[in-house]
């Protein structure tokens, strides 16, 4: 449970996320996305419970080089470049396989390496906060809203990387208002004022409600209350 | 504290102050400008020339990196890049002397352009060594960066951290022997300049200028003021939060 300033924002939550899965954490804003993954990933105190990442206690040391986290406002310098982005962030980790020009490269972003942050749209600026996230190849990626803002083309290719790294065996949580990109999770939860509405596969909430789509199946559960 | 991150860390703050050209200029030209005007308006009074150019010296440096630090750890607290860099192997201690480093480093430059500009070009004349002057403006800056950490989280936007300005660094101007020597202030005041620590730069610097007292006492009490400040503001850099 997470309280603040008394007012309740996160209830009666108990999730598991398999290693290597992509789980989708969906619901309307002020739902309390942000504030449970703040929480695992140990920025926020939890008033009751526990959280355990990959065996470690929440905000445990050893998570600081095993966790990769963007916010949903995508915290970059503006005032560097892109690659001069990314080479900070390396310098923070020790020595990772993967060079400045791979992490642009897999988010296409080659191109504006030497481009100033302040000048990149809106989209670039989330998938420079992707490749930061991407430094120091985390075992557990948390991302705050990745794809709002980007164009259909733009959304399939961040979660072409996103699969990508799940294959790897990279646990990915991940969340968003758009509630039709839960197709691409293997497991979703469904999030309301601070509770969890429902929890499952994207088939099985699909098939449990008898509906076509995840905004369907969202409104369905809303009204059985 | 590990070599290699604070290397990262400071590198960093200094690409960005490259990129910042307006900042760069604020600090080396604005200081040369101001001191120019003051040496125009007592072009016929070098004693009084030389008392004012003390405070004057002493507050360029603090100023400036309080303008620079709090409006970059401002930044930092509203972007995401310090939750980003706290949940990363960064250490407070790192993140805190990297500002410290990179922020040291811009105000010897400081200090050797305006001092020598002062000496060469507006005839301000020193009694002792010029390295004494950049040190004091060096220690200096570091108080105003501490400053600079320590307010900016007292404030929400950019705007609310410039409004700490006035509030506290020009009352201590006013009352760092600007205007009247400090001893011939009235005794309250002159008691509560003894609380600030512009006072002793100011001090500091007068003294180089223009006498052979020793500057010990005053350069370890602003090295003081940097600890305590800095052992302050690192307590709002705050990992969790409630």
């Amino acid at each position: 449970m997470v309280t603040r300033q008394k007012k309740i924002i996160l209830d009666s939550i108990s999730i598991d996320i398999p290693v290597g899965t992509i789980c989708g954490l969906l619901g309307p804003s002020g739902s309390g996305k942000t504030t449970l993954i703040r929480s695992i990933v140990g920025l926020q105190k939890i008033t009751s419970g526990e959280i355990e990442v990959l065996g470690f206690a929440q905000g445990a040391k050893a998570l600081r080089n095993l966790i990769g986290y963007a916010t949903q406002a995508s915290s970059i310098y503006e005032d560097l470049t892109c690659l001069e982005n990314i080479n900070f962030y390396l310098s923070l980790h020790p020595r990772s396989q993967q060079s400045a020009g791979e992490l642009l490269e897999k988010v296409d972003l080659t191109q504006q390496a030497h481009q100033i942050a302040d000048s990149l749209s809106g989209g670039e600026r989330s998938r420079l906060s992707l490749a930061s996230a991407l430094v120091g190849t985390p075992k557990v990626l948390i991302l705050d809203e990745p794809t709002v803002g980007l164009d259909p083309l733009l959304r399939r290719e961040i979660w072409q990387v996103i699969r990508q790294l799940a294959g790897q065996g990279v646990t990915i949580l991940i969340t968003s208002h758009v509630l039709d990109e839960a197709e691409n999770c293997h497991q979703i939860i469904l999030l309301r004022n601070g509770k969890i509405l429902a929890t499952g596969t994207p088939q099985e909430l699909k098939f449990a409600s008898k509906k076509e789509s995840m905004e369907e199946v969202f409104i369905s559960l809303v009204e059985k209350r | 504290m590990n070599a290699r991150r604070l290397f990262g860390i400071t590198k960093r703050i200094l690409r960005q102050l490259r990129h910042d050209h307006r900042t760069l200029a604020l600090v080396v030209v604005a200081p040369c400008l101001l001191m120019t005007i003051l040496k125009w308006i007592y072009s016929d009074n070098g004693p009084v020339f030389q008392r004012v150019s003390g405070s004057l010296l002493g507050i360029f440096p603090m100023l400036i990196m309080f303008l620079i630090t709090s409006v970059a750890t401002l930044r930092e607290r509203t972007s995401g890049t310090l939750e980003r860099l706290l949940i990363s192997p960064l250490t407070k201690l790192e993140f805190i002397f990297g500002y410290a480093i990179s922020f040291g480093l811009l105000a010897l430059s400081q200090g050797v352009i305006v001092s020598t500009y002062a000496t060469q070009v507006l005839n301000l004349s020193i009694a002792r060594s010029q390295l004494l002057l950049i040190w004091i403006a060096v220690i200096d800056a570091l108080v105003g960066m501490a400053i600079g950490l320590l307010v900016s989280s007292f404030a929400k936007t950019e705007f609310q951290a410039l409004q700490f300005m006035p509030a506290i660094l020009l009352p201590q101007l006013l009352i760092s022997g600007l205007l009247v020597p400090r001893e011939q202030m009235p005794p309250l005041l002159y008691e509560v300049s003894n609380f600030l620590p512009l006072s002793y730069a100011a001090d500091a610097t007068r003294k180089v200028l223009s006498s052979s007292d020793s500057i010990m006492r005053d350069s370890l009490i602003l090295i003081a003021f940097i600890l305590g400040l800095l052992a302050v503001g690192s307590l709002t850099l705050k990992r969790i939060s409630k």
